[in-house]
């Protein structure tokens, strides 16, 4: 009998970390090792004796079953009933504490079992490191450890820290009757730029309620980062990044209404998947295009008009008069939020990283322009607004920001954290925002975004608003859907203003 | 009945953090409340069942028995049998678990006891903040790398 035993500290506090790890049929949705995973006989997750049957990236398959789970000591025991690998009688306990002074989790991952004499050093080897080690990263990255981590809004910063996880394997997509060659970006596993690959896929015929779209542009955005180091779970590889395109109906699944053969449309949300030449999808939250609105302005502008548009109309209604605080100024949000916000009547205070990006931002209308990396922008706000302080601050930026755009604030003050791209803002005690009764809101932008219903107001007023000339988008930087791991490369560098995009 | 719960994380491998915690007399040379220390009836400091004497700085003195000490789990459980805070059934286990990441040591320490309702927060307070996380405190800060 040999024993493994594991364990690491999460910098997450242990009811975040159990929410994930209790669910014994989650481990699909955050294990690299894992690909895809069910219960057997559709038991409870957490019932003792429930069984998982899951499959590896390479293919092979697996089933445990949970012998004890306890809420009250966070811990679950599960037992190996069949895998392709000898590792008998092997029982393994996941047991979670919290750390009081710190507000983390120690979690500890342990078990025994009889591995053939010849294999053991190798076993215990795999289960060490492929299994247990693997398993803390992926979470630790999860809790924003291993973020891309840039130091500093805008400037050219870290690529985000990368973690090979065990290759996965794309299962090949089978040939189907009426399928489509088409051409694909595919995220075979998390990291760095290089993971973005150029493939060519079969696409099968559009599902009923499903239409298939032909893109024509694709929006290149910070979420797709995220998604391809594996920091957001939107992507599992493998898979296709990308959350906004432009292009032309092509096919119509059986029961789809509103949309035909030929519509211009375009697209800003989940799932992923727009880095392609064609994709099939759900047109719930596809918007028509008018002719006014070419293709490039649309894939460029819809994820951050309508970010835009959220923030300053739901997230914090902005009134004439109001002293506003944006971060990034010059990056595709931040532009967009500049020319709206002056537009709504409000005083527009920027900030950027370079003498650069300040013209950008006095272009789009800023009244004041503040280069952070030369004067401490919550000092110059005050002095600006002569000791009131801003009512709402917009903050994209994350670690680098919040603490000084709170002193930032007037009194009862809105802080709107709508991103992290220098990092999470750690753990923040509610009881100090009394000193100026402030508001802290953060934002998901599928929150928002999830439905018809809620989607088509800020895509309205956002096509309106370019229409009437009350925003604008600049013309883009493109690239070839062969040159996506260039694009990001580009975007990583946080020296690009304006937006990118990829040309089908 | 109350209970105190208190962990941290100790920036040295286990097995040095131990040599330093198990001596049941060893308090004074660990904590910073407690004076001096003694084993009654000459025992030995690791024998289950002996018992520790020791004066807080503040003059206090409080008498613990050792129910269980554990080189394998790297823990110790002892009962209070006097002291001036009031307790009854006073009972706690100190313990060190490996971080095998890091070679650092996840220490855990709990009591639970009965007192007076209206006591309860300022003991539980007390203990949590003024006897275990001041150790752990002096602890990391003994280690610190």
């Amino acid at each position: 009998m040999v024993q493994v035993r594991q364990s690491t500290i999460i910098d997450a506090p242990v009811d975040e970390v159990w929410r994930i790890l209790r669910d014994f049929n989650g481990h699909d949705r955050w294990h690299p090792a894992v690909g895809r995973s069910e219960i057997d006989h559709g038991d409870p997750v957490d019932a003792i004796g429930a069984i998982r049957h899951f499959w590896l990236a390479d293919g092979s398959e697996l089933r445990e079953q949970l012998l004890s789970l306890s809420d009250a000591d966070r811990s679950f025991t599960y037992c190996l009933l069949e895998a392709p690998i000898p590792l008998m009688d092997y029982v393994a306990t996941v047991r979670l504490r919290p750390v009081t002074d710190g507000s983390r989790t120690f979690w500890e991952w342990s078990s025994r079992f009889n591995p053939p004499a010849s294999r053991r050093e190798e076993l215990v080897g795999l289960v060490t490191r492929d299994i247990y080690q693997a398993g803390f990263v992926a979470i630790k990255r999860r809790f924003g450890r291993t973020a891309p981590a840039p130091r500093a809004p805008a400037l050219p910063a870290g690529r985000p820290q990368r973690f090979d996880p065990e290759p996965a394997i794309a299962r090949p997509v089978p040939a189907q009757t009426g399928s489509v060659p088409t051409r694909a970006i595919v995220v075979e596993r998390y990291g760095g730029p290089e993971v973005l690959r150029l493939q060519a896929i079969d696409l099968p015929p559009p599902a009923p309620g499903e239409v298939r779209l032909r893109h024509t542009v694709i929006g290149v955005n910070f979420i797709d980062i995220y998604c391809r180091t594996g920091y957001f779970d939107l992507l599992k590889p493998p898979g296709i990044p990308g959350m906004e395109a432009a292009g032309l109906i092509e096919a119509v699944g059986p029961g789809v209404e509103g949309f035909a053969v030929g519509d211009r449309v375009a697209y800003a949300c989940p799932p992923v998947g727009a880095y392609c030449e064609r994709r099939n999808m759900a047109p719930d939250l596809l918007v028509h295009l008018s002719d006014d609105i070419p293709d490039e302005i649309a894939a460029a502008g819809l994820l951050k008009g309508v970010t835009a548009s959220l923030l300053l109309h739901d997230v914090h209604r902005l009134v004439p008069g109001s002293v506003v605080l944006i971060h990034a100024a010059a990056g595709g949000v931040g532009q967009l939020l500049v020319q709206w916000a002056r537009h709504l009547g409000a005083t527009v205070i920027a900030t950027v990283s370079t003498a650069d990006k300040a013209r950008i931002a006095e272009r789009h209308g800023a009244h004041h322009v503040i280069l952070y990396s030369q004067e401490d922008f919550a000092a110059a706000v005050m002095r600006i607004t002569e000791g009131r302080g801003a009512d709402v601050v917009f903050d994209a930026v994350g670690n680098d920001t919040f603490g000084a755009s709170l002193a930032a604030l007037a009194i009862r003050g809105h802080l709107v954290s709508f991103g992290q791209a220098s990092g999470p803002v750690g753990d923040w005690d509610i009881g100090r925002f009394a000193s100026k009764s402030l508001t802290v809101s953060r934002p998901n932008y599928g929150h928002y975004t999830d439905t018809p219903e809620r989607l088509r107001p800020h895509v309205e007023r956002f096509f309106r608003a370019l229409r009437e000339g009350i925003v604008r988008v600049d013309a883009p930087t493109r690239f070839s859907l062969s040159e996506a791991a260039e694009a990001h490369r580009l975007l990583e560098t946080r020296q690009t203003t304006g937006s990118l995009v990829l040309v089908v | 009945m109350p209970k105190v719960y208190i962990s941290s994380v100790i920036d040295a491998p286990a097995a040095e953090v131990w040599k330093v915690v198990r001596d049941f007399n060893g308090l004074p040379g660990w904590t910073p409340f407690v004076a001096e220390s003694r084993i009654e009836q000459n025992a030995s400091s690791s024998q289950v069942g002996c018992i520790r004497n020791f004066v807080l700085k503040d003059g206090g003195r409080i008498r613990e028995r050792l129910l269980a000490l554990s080189d394998y789990d790297l823990s110790c459980t002892y009962a209070i049998l006097e002291s001036p805070m009031g307790v009854e059934d006073y009972v706690a286990s100190l313990s060190l678990t490996p971080v095998t990441d890091g070679n650092r040591t996840f220490a855990e320490w709990k009591a639970e006891f009965e007192c007076p309702p209206e006591r309860e927060p300022a003991l539980i307070r007390q203990i949590g903040t003024g006897v275990f996380q001041a150790a752990f405190d002096a602890l990391k800060q003994r280690f610190r790398r």
